[in-house]
């Protein structure tokens, strides 16, 4: 979707600014906002991508002046809403008002190391061939779906080679949307800046993305 | 430290604590319902403060600068090769490596989100996830660059690697000159976490904390 998120190019966002000797968290409400997250991603009630999507459908003014960790946060009180978990009246309450849905599993302190360590791999095996090979030419597609993608608007109707075929994955776009996991092969295409950018491009810079296969086409 | 609290907030004199209540909340009611073990937020976050850092990366790309046939490794396949050395998990389940050359500076970032490869990595820094690094490290690199202190030469060739699927992207810094001595500890104190994202070099021999 073409929300605040999709920052690519964007001007007027200020200098980067970093900060020497960052800590880790800068307050102790970011740590449990981080273990929230993680805590409640163990239900198993949603994907990545949709926690992905209710992070990036956020008002753009919300997204915008939010930090990074209260951008998690409100993206997760839209989460377990939508499943059931708790209701708006206990959001406001900052109580429990009644039991909700139950979890496939809860995560316990001792499950953690596992948990982590295991992680979450999206590589599927892909139903069909990948359609294009390294050196091919290609062509991004010219789209602008209200739902889920990771086809930065930037990358738009843009023409790239692909690099590497990188593997078939879950693809994000319909598995942000409960439509299936429906893996989809991976390719990095490499764009010169001067296509993407035009006029006045640093003509030293190459940009690559890592793309579906149905977000590309054969030139 | 603590003035840094409201740095994203200038223009929301109220906004932190209005967050930590919204945090507040929320775990309470989690908590009352049975549906989080506060113990396990605990065990979480110390994972992340003490065994999950840059340090996982430096000793990675330290190896690469030791070992030719771990570099081709990693080249070939990063996630196995990251995997020998035991860093594994949420964040880092499908690594590639990017090795930076003399003629070619690689940065990444991440415009849609914050992907970072966290088992090498950590958890990101806060400006990685803010809007200046997304919206300009794929339009302006050396722009970027220079706010870290680094000047590019104008013929090194910059490779921006935007992160929009679920590989995770280690820049391998160049080896410093003058360091064919160190042993590999050695080697990994002049990796820098910023090295490995693009926007910093790997420190030059004798200037090691």
């Amino acid at each position: 979707m073409n929300g605040a998120q999709d920052l690519g190019g964007q001007h007027g966002m200020g200098p980067v600014a970093p900060e020497k000797d960052e800590p880790y968290f800068h307050a102790e409400w970011e740590k449990r906002a981080l273990g929230l997250t993680l805590s409640c991603g163990a239900f198993g009630a949603w994907t990545i991508d949709e926690s992905r999507h209710a992070r990036e459908s956020l008002a753009p003014a919300t997204y915008l002046s939010a930090s990074y960790y209260e951008i998690w946060m409100r993206g997760l009180e839209t989460l377990l809403q939508r499943h059931g978990f708790v209701s708006p009246a206990e959001l406001a309450a900052g109580q429990m008002l009644e039991k909700g849905r139950d979890p496939k599993r809860i995560l316990t302190a001792e499950m953690v190391p596992g948990v982590l360590a295991k992680g979450g791999p999206c590589d599927r095996p892909a139903p069909d061939a990948p359609r294009f090979a390294a050196g091919d030419r290609v062509r991004t597609k010219n789209f602008n779906p209200e739902t889920h993608t990771r086809l930065p608007r930037y990358a738009r109707a843009k023409q790239g080679i692909v690099e590497a075929v990188q593997g078939a994955f879950v693809f994000p776009d319909d598995n942000a949307h409960g439509k299936g996991e429906n893996p989809q092969w991976v390719y990095t295409v490499v764009f010169d800046g001067g296509e993407i950018w035009g006029e006045g491009a640093d003509p030293t810079l190459t940009v690559s993305i890592d793309a579906w296969e149905s977000y590309l086409e054969r030139v | 430290m603590h003035d840094h609290d409201d740095h994203d907030h200038d223009h929301h004199d109220n906004h932190f604590s209005g967050i930590q209540a919204r945090v507040k909340a929320l775990e309470t009611v989690l908590t009352q319902k049975g549906l989080i073990d506060p113990a396990a937020i605990d065990v979480i976050v110390e994972t992340y403060e003490t065994k999950i850092g840059p340090r996982n990366g430096a000793r990675v790309v330290a190896k690469a600068w030791s070992e030719p046939e771990f570099a081709d490794w990693l080249r070939r396949d990063a996630t196995a090769a990251i995997a020998s050395l035991g860093y594994t998990g949420r964040q880092g389940e499908h690594m590639r490596a990017v090795f930076n050359t003399a003629d070619t500076h690689n940065l990444v970032v991440c415009t849609l989100c914050s992907c970072y490869p966290w088992s090498v990595l950590g958890l990101p820094p806060v400006w990685y996830k803010a809007p200046p690094y997304r919206a300009r490290a794929v339009i302006d690199p050396r722009g970027v660059l220079e706010e870290f202190g680094v000047r590019l030469s104008d013929a090194k060739k910059i490779r921006v690697w935007d992160s929009t699927a679920e590989l995770r992207y280690i820049v391998i810094p160049e080896r410093p000159a003058g360091t064919g001595g160190l042993d590999q500890e050695a080697l990994a104190d002049l990796v820098t976490r910023d090295s490995m994202i693009g926007t910093g070099l790997a420190i030059p021999a004798g200037e090691a904390r």
